[in-house]
Protein backbone atom coordinates (compact mmCIF):
# COMPACT_ATOMS: atom_id res chain seq x y z
CA UNK A 1 0.00 0.00 0.00
CA UNK A 2 1.19 3.54 -0.66
CA UNK A 3 -0.01 4.93 2.27
CA UNK A 4 2.20 2.33 4.04
CA UNK A 5 4.84 5.31 3.89
CA UNK A 6 7.16 5.65 0.53
CA UNK A 7 9.64 7.70 0.75
CA UNK A 8 9.62 10.65 -2.20
CA UNK A 9 11.80 13.49 -2.92
CA UNK A 10 10.73 16.97 -4.43
CA UNK A 11 13.30 18.39 -6.61
CA UNK A 12 11.97 22.16 -6.95
CA UNK A 13 13.82 25.64 -6.70
CA UNK A 14 10.43 27.28 -5.88
CA UNK A 15 10.16 26.91 -1.93
CA UNK A 16 6.70 27.46 -2.04
CA UNK A 17 5.74 25.20 -4.29
CA UNK A 18 8.62 22.75 -2.56
CA UNK A 19 7.06 23.17 0.97
CA UNK A 20 3.75 22.57 -0.75
CA UNK A 21 4.38 19.58 -2.56
CA UNK A 22 6.28 18.15 0.33
CA UNK A 23 2.84 18.78 2.40
CA UNK A 24 0.68 17.19 -0.15
CA UNK A 25 2.92 14.01 -0.23
CA UNK A 26 2.90 14.08 3.69
CA UNK A 27 -0.72 14.40 3.74
CA UNK A 28 -0.81 11.33 1.49
CA UNK A 29 0.74 9.25 4.37
CA UNK A 30 4.40 9.55 2.21
CA UNK A 31 7.61 10.91 3.87
CA UNK A 32 9.42 13.47 1.69
CA UNK A 33 12.42 15.04 1.28
CA UNK A 34 13.32 18.54 -0.51
CA UNK A 35 16.03 19.94 -3.21
CA UNK A 36 16.41 23.55 -4.11
CA UNK A 37 17.83 22.52 -7.65
CA UNK A 38 18.63 19.32 -9.80
CA UNK A 39 22.22 19.15 -8.80
CA UNK A 40 21.10 18.81 -5.23
CA UNK A 41 18.81 16.48 -6.23
CA UNK A 42 21.13 14.02 -7.79
CA UNK A 43 23.30 14.17 -4.87
CA UNK A 44 20.61 13.29 -2.66
CA UNK A 45 19.64 10.67 -4.80
CA UNK A 46 23.04 9.14 -4.96
CA UNK A 47 23.17 9.27 -1.21
CA UNK A 48 19.98 7.84 -0.09
CA UNK A 49 17.15 5.94 -1.14
CA UNK A 50 13.72 7.14 -2.35
CA UNK A 51 10.96 5.45 -4.15
CA UNK A 52 10.01 8.72 -6.45
CA UNK A 53 10.88 12.03 -7.46
CA UNK A 54 8.71 14.88 -8.02
CA UNK A 55 10.92 17.50 -10.40
CA UNK A 56 10.64 20.41 -11.58
CA UNK A 57 12.10 21.81 -15.35
CA UNK A 58 12.85 25.15 -14.89
CA UNK A 59 15.69 25.55 -12.38
CA UNK A 60 19.16 26.96 -11.86
CA UNK A 61 22.02 25.13 -11.52
CA UNK A 62 20.85 21.85 -13.36
CA UNK A 63 17.19 21.92 -14.53
CA UNK A 64 14.81 18.59 -15.03
CA UNK A 65 16.13 17.85 -18.50
CA UNK A 66 19.61 17.48 -16.84
CA UNK A 67 18.55 15.79 -14.29
CA UNK A 68 16.38 13.63 -16.31
CA UNK A 69 19.25 13.00 -18.66
CA UNK A 70 21.69 11.98 -15.32
CA UNK A 71 19.18 9.06 -14.53
CA UNK A 72 19.00 8.10 -17.52
CA UNK A 73 22.76 6.94 -18.06
CA UNK A 74 22.99 6.07 -14.56
CA UNK A 75 21.87 1.72 -13.67
CA UNK A 76 21.23 2.66 -10.34
CA UNK A 77 18.90 5.19 -10.53
CA UNK A 78 17.56 4.70 -14.39
CA UNK A 79 14.50 3.43 -13.19
CA UNK A 80 13.70 5.32 -10.51
CA UNK A 81 10.11 6.70 -11.34
CA UNK A 82 10.15 10.72 -11.88
CA UNK A 83 6.53 12.58 -12.08
CA UNK A 84 7.57 16.26 -13.19
CA UNK A 85 5.85 18.80 -11.75
CA UNK A 86 6.14 22.27 -14.24
CA UNK A 87 4.35 25.36 -14.84
CA UNK A 88 6.15 25.06 -17.90
CA UNK A 89 3.86 25.95 -20.97
CA UNK A 90 3.51 23.76 -24.22
CA UNK A 91 3.52 20.07 -24.89
CA UNK A 92 7.03 20.16 -26.28
CA UNK A 93 8.49 19.62 -22.73
CA UNK A 94 6.00 17.53 -21.48
CA UNK A 95 7.14 15.13 -24.75
CA UNK A 96 10.61 15.83 -23.92
CA UNK A 97 10.30 15.02 -20.74
CA UNK A 98 8.23 11.93 -21.61
CA UNK A 99 11.24 10.72 -23.75
CA UNK A 100 14.06 11.18 -21.20
CA UNK A 101 12.27 8.43 -19.58
CA UNK A 102 9.38 10.60 -16.94
CA UNK A 103 6.15 8.56 -15.90
CA UNK A 104 4.54 11.54 -15.85
CA UNK A 105 3.73 15.17 -15.84
CA UNK A 106 1.41 17.09 -13.86
CA UNK A 107 1.05 21.16 -14.25
CA UNK A 108 1.26 23.06 -11.85
CA UNK A 109 -0.36 24.70 -9.52
CA UNK A 110 -0.75 20.77 -8.54
CA UNK A 111 -4.49 19.55 -8.26
CA UNK A 112 -3.96 18.11 -5.30
CA UNK A 113 -6.24 14.85 -6.38
CA UNK A 114 -4.34 14.32 -9.56
CA UNK A 115 -1.15 14.38 -7.72
CA UNK A 116 -2.28 11.33 -5.40
CA UNK A 117 -3.66 9.23 -8.25
CA UNK A 118 0.16 10.18 -10.47
CA UNK A 119 1.97 8.81 -7.08
CA UNK A 120 -0.12 5.75 -6.39
CA UNK A 121 0.31 4.69 -9.57
CA UNK A 122 3.75 5.65 -10.33
CA UNK A 123 4.60 3.94 -6.84
CA UNK A 124 2.28 0.74 -8.05
CA UNK A 125 4.34 0.61 -10.83
CA UNK A 126 7.57 0.97 -9.14
CA UNK A 127 6.14 -1.99 -6.97
CA UNK A 128 5.30 -4.19 -9.61
CA UNK A 129 8.78 -3.83 -11.59
CA UNK A 130 10.57 -4.38 -8.37
CA UNK A 131 8.26 -7.33 -7.85
CA UNK A 132 8.99 -8.14 -11.44
CA UNK A 133 12.85 -8.53 -11.41
CA UNK A 134 12.73 -10.34 -7.84
CA UNK A 135 10.82 -12.81 -9.86
CA UNK A 136 13.65 -12.93 -13.07
CA UNK A 137 16.01 -13.23 -10.44
CA UNK A 138 14.32 -16.54 -8.47
CA UNK A 139 13.48 -17.94 -11.78
CA UNK A 140 15.65 -17.52 -13.61
CA UNK A 141 18.94 -17.19 -12.04
CA UNK A 142 21.08 -14.16 -11.60
CA UNK A 143 23.07 -14.60 -14.26
CA UNK A 144 20.05 -15.19 -16.52
CA UNK A 145 19.03 -12.20 -15.10
CA UNK A 146 21.54 -10.20 -15.46
CA UNK A 147 21.91 -10.97 -19.32
CA UNK A 148 18.17 -10.27 -19.79
CA UNK A 149 19.22 -6.84 -17.87
CA UNK A 150 22.00 -5.69 -20.34
CA UNK A 151 20.92 -7.10 -23.64
CA UNK A 152 17.15 -7.01 -23.01
CA UNK A 153 14.91 -9.79 -23.99
CA UNK A 154 14.87 -11.71 -27.23
CA UNK A 155 14.32 -14.63 -28.65
CA UNK A 156 17.32 -16.72 -30.69
CA UNK A 157 20.08 -18.23 -30.37
CA UNK A 158 23.87 -18.43 -30.64
CA UNK A 159 26.77 -20.75 -30.28
CA UNK A 160 28.44 -21.02 -26.63
CA UNK A 161 31.01 -23.52 -25.60
CA UNK A 162 29.89 -25.00 -22.62
CA UNK A 163 29.11 -27.58 -20.11
CA UNK A 164 25.58 -28.96 -19.54
CA UNK A 165 24.77 -31.25 -16.37
CA UNK A 166 21.72 -33.53 -15.95
CA UNK A 167 21.08 -35.18 -12.85
CA UNK A 168 17.46 -36.94 -11.23
CA UNK A 169 16.80 -38.44 -8.33
CA UNK A 170 17.26 -42.58 -8.68
CA UNK A 171 13.91 -44.71 -8.14
CA UNK A 172 12.35 -41.44 -7.36
CA UNK A 173 8.50 -43.06 -8.87
CA UNK A 174 8.93 -45.85 -6.16
CA UNK A 175 9.53 -43.40 -3.33
CA UNK A 176 6.81 -41.34 -4.34
CA UNK A 177 4.55 -44.43 -3.72
CA UNK A 178 5.74 -45.81 -0.59
CA UNK A 179 5.71 -41.96 1.24
CA UNK A 180 2.47 -39.23 1.99
CA UNK A 181 2.12 -36.76 -0.86
CA UNK A 182 3.48 -33.66 1.68
CA UNK A 183 6.73 -35.82 2.32
CA UNK A 184 7.62 -35.99 -1.50
CA UNK A 185 7.29 -31.97 -1.65
CA UNK A 186 9.22 -31.72 0.96
CA UNK A 187 11.92 -34.02 -0.17
CA UNK A 188 11.92 -32.39 -3.58
CA UNK A 189 12.18 -28.79 -1.88
CA UNK A 190 15.06 -29.92 0.20
CA UNK A 191 16.23 -31.91 -2.54
CA UNK A 192 16.18 -28.59 -5.11
CA UNK A 193 17.23 -26.38 -2.11
CA UNK A 194 20.97 -28.43 -1.93
CA UNK A 195 21.51 -28.94 -5.43
CA UNK A 196 20.83 -25.41 -6.85
CA UNK A 197 23.37 -24.37 -3.78
CA UNK A 198 26.19 -26.57 -5.09
CA UNK A 199 25.50 -25.71 -8.92
CA UNK A 200 25.40 -22.03 -8.10
CA UNK A 201 28.40 -21.77 -5.50
CA UNK A 202 30.34 -23.18 -8.34
CA UNK A 203 29.33 -20.59 -11.08
CA UNK A 204 26.44 -22.69 -12.54
CA UNK A 205 23.09 -21.93 -13.67
CA UNK A 206 19.72 -24.22 -12.93
CA UNK A 207 17.60 -23.47 -15.98
CA UNK A 208 15.07 -26.60 -16.36
CA UNK A 209 13.40 -28.35 -13.30
CA UNK A 210 11.14 -31.33 -14.45
CA UNK A 211 9.74 -33.76 -11.71
CA UNK A 212 12.94 -34.86 -9.94
CA UNK A 213 15.31 -34.01 -12.41
CA UNK A 214 17.00 -30.79 -13.36
CA UNK A 215 19.31 -29.61 -15.93
CA UNK A 216 21.70 -27.18 -15.26
CA UNK A 217 24.65 -25.13 -17.54
CA UNK A 218 28.04 -23.77 -16.81
CA UNK A 219 29.55 -21.44 -19.00
CA UNK A 220 26.33 -20.00 -20.56
CA UNK A 221 24.67 -17.20 -20.52
CA UNK A 222 27.56 -15.56 -19.23
CA UNK A 223 31.14 -16.77 -19.72
CA UNK A 224 32.51 -19.11 -16.66
CA UNK A 225 36.31 -19.67 -16.61
CA UNK A 226 36.64 -23.46 -15.97
CA UNK A 227 33.60 -24.49 -16.92
CA UNK A 228 33.90 -27.91 -17.29
CA UNK A 229 35.89 -28.64 -14.28
CA UNK A 230 33.52 -26.49 -12.26
CA UNK A 231 30.66 -28.61 -13.33
CA UNK A 232 32.44 -31.66 -11.99
CA UNK A 233 33.17 -29.70 -9.02
CA UNK A 234 29.78 -28.95 -8.07
CA UNK A 235 28.67 -32.26 -8.98
CA UNK A 236 31.05 -33.46 -6.03
CA UNK A 237 29.49 -30.98 -3.91
CA UNK A 238 25.94 -32.71 -4.61
CA UNK A 239 27.15 -36.18 -3.58
CA UNK A 240 28.29 -34.53 -0.54
CA UNK A 241 25.16 -32.47 0.42
CA UNK A 242 23.07 -35.72 -0.65
CA UNK A 243 25.14 -37.60 1.86
CA UNK A 244 25.10 -35.33 4.58
CA UNK A 245 20.63 -35.90 3.67
CA UNK A 246 20.70 -39.50 4.15
CA UNK A 247 22.75 -39.54 7.76
CA UNK A 248 19.41 -37.10 8.53
CA UNK A 249 17.13 -39.85 6.49
CA UNK A 250 18.65 -42.72 8.49
CA UNK A 251 18.33 -41.01 11.79
CA UNK A 252 14.43 -40.23 10.85
CA UNK A 253 14.88 -43.98 9.43
CA UNK A 254 14.06 -43.14 5.71
CA UNK A 255 15.46 -44.88 3.06
CA UNK A 256 18.30 -43.29 1.13
CA UNK A 257 18.39 -40.43 -1.68
CA UNK A 258 20.63 -41.74 -4.35
CA UNK A 259 21.35 -39.81 -7.06
CA UNK A 260 22.76 -39.89 -10.87
CA UNK A 261 24.69 -37.19 -12.98
CA UNK A 262 25.75 -37.26 -16.67
CA UNK A 263 27.67 -33.98 -17.61
CA UNK A 264 28.91 -33.14 -21.15
CA UNK A 265 31.07 -30.81 -22.59
CA UNK A 266 31.00 -29.17 -26.00
CA UNK A 267 29.40 -26.48 -28.98
CA UNK A 268 25.74 -25.88 -28.10
CA UNK A 269 23.37 -23.68 -29.23
CA UNK A 270 21.95 -21.06 -26.19
CA UNK A 271 19.32 -19.20 -26.08
CA UNK A 272 15.28 -18.35 -25.04
CA UNK A 273 13.38 -20.38 -26.33
CA UNK A 274 9.39 -20.31 -25.99
CA UNK A 275 6.79 -17.72 -27.04
CA UNK A 276 6.90 -14.00 -26.31
CA UNK A 277 5.08 -14.66 -23.22
CA UNK A 278 6.73 -17.08 -21.41
CA UNK A 279 10.60 -18.40 -22.43
CA UNK A 280 13.20 -20.03 -20.79
CA UNK A 281 16.69 -19.84 -20.94
CA UNK A 282 18.31 -23.07 -22.31
CA UNK A 283 20.83 -24.92 -24.22
CA UNK A 284 20.16 -27.47 -27.09
CA UNK A 285 22.24 -30.07 -29.00
CA UNK A 286 24.18 -33.02 -29.39
CA UNK A 287 25.84 -31.82 -26.34
CA UNK A 288 23.35 -31.37 -24.37
CA UNK A 289 21.70 -34.63 -25.63
CA UNK A 290 25.02 -36.76 -24.67
CA UNK A 291 24.46 -35.27 -20.99
CA UNK A 292 21.11 -36.36 -20.54
CA UNK A 293 22.23 -39.87 -22.19
CA UNK A 294 25.00 -39.89 -19.05
CA UNK A 295 23.06 -39.52 -16.64
CA UNK A 296 20.55 -42.03 -17.97
CA UNK A 297 23.10 -44.43 -18.15
CA UNK A 298 24.12 -43.76 -14.29
CA UNK A 299 22.08 -46.62 -13.68
CA UNK A 300 22.85 -49.31 -16.32
CA UNK A 301 26.89 -48.01 -15.15
CA UNK A 302 26.08 -48.38 -11.47
CA UNK A 303 28.05 -45.07 -11.18
CA UNK A 304 27.34 -41.27 -9.96
CA UNK A 305 28.60 -39.31 -11.83
CA UNK A 306 29.69 -40.01 -15.68
CA UNK A 307 31.40 -37.14 -18.01
CA UNK A 308 32.43 -37.48 -21.68
CA UNK A 309 36.00 -37.00 -22.90
CA UNK A 310 35.36 -33.21 -23.50
CA UNK A 311 35.06 -32.82 -19.83
CA UNK A 312 37.50 -35.32 -18.61
CA UNK A 313 40.58 -33.04 -20.34
CA UNK A 314 39.44 -29.93 -18.56
CA UNK A 315 40.23 -31.72 -15.44
CA UNK A 316 43.17 -32.29 -13.23
CA UNK A 317 45.54 -34.47 -14.43
CA UNK A 318 45.09 -36.02 -11.16
CA UNK A 319 41.44 -36.66 -10.89
CA UNK A 320 40.75 -39.75 -10.02
CA UNK A 321 38.36 -41.44 -12.88
CA UNK A 322 37.60 -44.71 -13.77
CA UNK A 323 37.62 -45.56 -18.33
CA UNK A 324 34.19 -47.23 -18.74
CA UNK A 325 35.29 -47.43 -21.71
CA UNK A 326 33.19 -46.94 -25.33
CA UNK A 327 29.24 -47.08 -24.31
CA UNK A 328 26.50 -47.23 -27.19
CA UNK A 329 24.01 -44.71 -25.78
CA UNK A 330 20.17 -44.52 -27.49
CA UNK A 331 20.71 -41.97 -30.18
CA UNK A 332 24.07 -41.24 -30.31
CA UNK A 333 26.29 -43.33 -32.91
CA UNK A 334 28.86 -44.15 -32.61
CA UNK A 335 29.97 -45.94 -28.97
CA UNK A 336 31.49 -42.95 -26.60
CA UNK A 337 33.85 -43.29 -23.80
CA UNK A 338 32.43 -42.75 -20.72
CA UNK A 339 34.37 -41.92 -17.46
CA UNK A 340 32.86 -42.46 -13.99
CA UNK A 341 34.05 -39.69 -11.30
CA UNK A 342 35.44 -40.88 -8.19
CA UNK A 343 33.33 -39.36 -5.41
CA UNK A 344 35.08 -39.60 -2.49
CA UNK A 345 37.80 -37.05 -3.97
CA UNK A 346 37.84 -33.30 -3.77
CA UNK A 347 39.72 -31.13 -6.65
CA UNK B 1 -7.45 45.33 -4.09
CA UNK B 2 -10.57 43.61 -3.29
CA UNK B 3 -9.81 40.47 -5.85
CA UNK B 4 -6.22 40.15 -6.12
CA UNK B 5 -6.88 36.88 -4.55
CA UNK B 6 -9.95 34.34 -5.87
CA UNK B 7 -10.68 33.53 -2.62
CA UNK B 8 -12.69 29.60 -4.31
CA UNK B 9 -8.59 28.77 -4.78
CA UNK B 10 -7.45 30.30 -1.86
CA UNK B 11 -9.57 28.48 0.33
CA UNK B 12 -9.35 25.16 -1.66
CA UNK B 13 -5.72 25.38 -0.82
CA UNK B 14 -6.20 26.03 3.03
CA UNK B 15 -8.60 22.92 2.82
CA UNK B 16 -6.26 20.62 1.34
CA UNK B 17 -2.91 21.45 2.91
CA UNK B 18 -4.31 22.41 5.95
CA UNK B 19 -5.56 26.36 7.07
CA UNK B 20 -2.26 26.56 9.47
CA UNK B 21 0.11 25.47 7.23
CA UNK B 22 -1.28 27.46 4.66
CA UNK B 23 -0.43 30.92 7.12
CA UNK B 24 2.92 29.49 7.11
CA UNK B 25 3.40 29.00 3.52
CA UNK B 26 1.76 32.94 2.85
CA UNK B 27 5.08 33.78 5.05
CA UNK B 28 7.37 31.85 2.90
CA UNK B 29 5.44 33.60 -0.44
CA UNK B 30 6.05 37.02 1.37
CA UNK B 31 9.61 36.22 1.92
CA UNK B 32 10.36 34.77 -0.94
CA UNK B 33 8.34 37.00 -3.81
CA UNK B 34 10.82 40.45 -3.60
CA UNK B 35 13.68 38.17 -4.02
CA UNK B 36 11.88 36.96 -7.51
CA UNK B 37 11.02 40.59 -8.34
CA UNK B 38 14.66 41.38 -7.39
CA UNK B 39 15.80 38.82 -9.80
CA UNK B 40 12.85 39.57 -12.43
CA UNK B 41 14.50 43.37 -12.37
CA UNK B 42 18.44 41.84 -12.60
CA UNK B 43 17.87 39.85 -15.45
CA UNK B 44 16.80 42.25 -17.66
CA UNK B 45 18.92 44.55 -16.86
CA UNK B 46 21.54 41.72 -17.75
CA UNK B 47 19.35 41.26 -21.02
CA UNK B 48 19.55 37.64 -19.90
CA UNK B 49 16.79 35.95 -21.25
CA UNK B 50 17.17 32.28 -19.21
CA UNK B 51 16.96 33.77 -16.32
CA UNK B 52 14.40 36.26 -16.85
CA UNK B 53 11.59 33.85 -17.93
CA UNK B 54 12.89 32.05 -14.91
CA UNK B 55 11.74 34.51 -12.35
CA UNK B 56 8.19 35.34 -14.08
CA UNK B 57 7.93 31.65 -14.24
CA UNK B 58 8.56 31.61 -10.50
CA UNK B 59 6.28 34.01 -9.91
CA UNK B 60 3.89 33.04 -11.88
CA UNK B 61 3.80 30.04 -10.25
CA UNK B 62 3.22 30.99 -7.05
CA UNK B 63 0.45 33.70 -7.54
CA UNK B 64 -1.56 30.43 -9.28
CA UNK B 65 -0.89 28.73 -5.98
CA UNK B 66 -2.73 31.16 -4.32
CA UNK B 67 -5.29 32.54 -6.29
CA UNK B 68 -3.28 35.38 -7.11
CA UNK B 69 -4.72 35.61 -10.46
CA UNK B 70 -3.64 39.09 -11.77
CA UNK B 71 -0.64 38.37 -10.24
CA UNK B 72 -0.22 35.11 -12.17
CA UNK B 73 -1.42 36.64 -15.48
CA UNK B 74 1.22 39.27 -15.80
CA UNK B 75 3.58 36.79 -14.70
CA UNK B 76 2.32 34.80 -17.16
CA UNK B 77 2.53 37.30 -20.22
CA UNK B 78 6.10 37.94 -19.15
CA UNK B 79 7.13 34.40 -18.96
CA UNK B 80 5.67 33.89 -22.25
CA UNK B 81 6.86 37.20 -24.08
CA UNK B 82 10.37 36.59 -22.57
CA UNK B 83 13.11 40.00 -22.79
CA UNK B 84 11.64 42.38 -25.11
CA UNK B 85 13.86 44.69 -27.81
CA UNK B 86 12.46 47.56 -26.09
CA UNK B 87 13.67 47.48 -22.17
CA UNK B 88 11.02 50.22 -21.16
CA UNK B 89 7.93 47.55 -22.37
CA UNK B 90 9.24 45.35 -19.96
CA UNK B 91 10.16 47.52 -17.09
CA UNK B 92 6.34 48.76 -17.38
CA UNK B 93 5.03 44.72 -16.90
CA UNK B 94 7.59 44.76 -14.07
CA UNK B 95 6.17 48.19 -12.43
CA UNK B 96 2.16 46.78 -13.37
CA UNK B 97 3.55 43.31 -11.50
CA UNK B 98 4.77 45.24 -8.16
CA UNK B 99 1.66 46.63 -7.89
CA UNK B 100 -0.19 43.27 -8.07
CA UNK B 101 2.33 41.22 -5.84
CA UNK B 102 1.98 44.57 -3.02
CA UNK B 103 -2.13 44.24 -3.71
CA UNK B 104 -2.09 40.22 -3.37
CA UNK B 105 0.54 40.40 -0.45
CA UNK B 106 -1.93 42.71 1.65
CA UNK B 107 -5.13 40.38 0.97
CA UNK B 108 -2.88 37.37 1.69
CA UNK B 109 -2.04 38.74 4.91
CA UNK B 110 -5.29 39.69 6.34
CA UNK B 111 -6.86 35.93 4.50
CA UNK B 112 -3.93 34.04 6.34
CA UNK B 113 -4.69 36.14 10.11
CA UNK B 114 -8.31 35.84 9.39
Amino acid sequence: MAESGARLLVADDNKVNRLLLIRSLELMGHRAAGAENGRVALEMLERESFDLMLLDIAMPEMDGFQVLERLLASTRLRDLPVIVTSAVEGLDSVVRCIELGADDYLHKPVNPVLLKARVNSSLEKKRLRDAQRELVRRFATSEVAQDLQQSGFALGGKHVNATVMFSDIRGFTSMCASQPPEETIELLNTYYTLMFDAISGRGGVVNQMIGDGLMAVFGAPLPLADAAGSAVRAALDMIEMIELLNVEHAAAGKAPVRIGIGIASGEMIAGYTGTQQRATYTCVGSTVNLAARLEAHTKDAQRTILIDRATLEALPPDAQVEVLGPVPLKGIAPAVEVFSVDCAQSL
Amino acid sequence: MQDAIDLAVFRELQDTAGAEFVTELVDTFLEEAPAMLAELRAARAAADGERFRRAAHSLKSNGMTFGATTLGALARALELKGIDADPSRNEAAIAAIDVAFADAAEMLKELARG
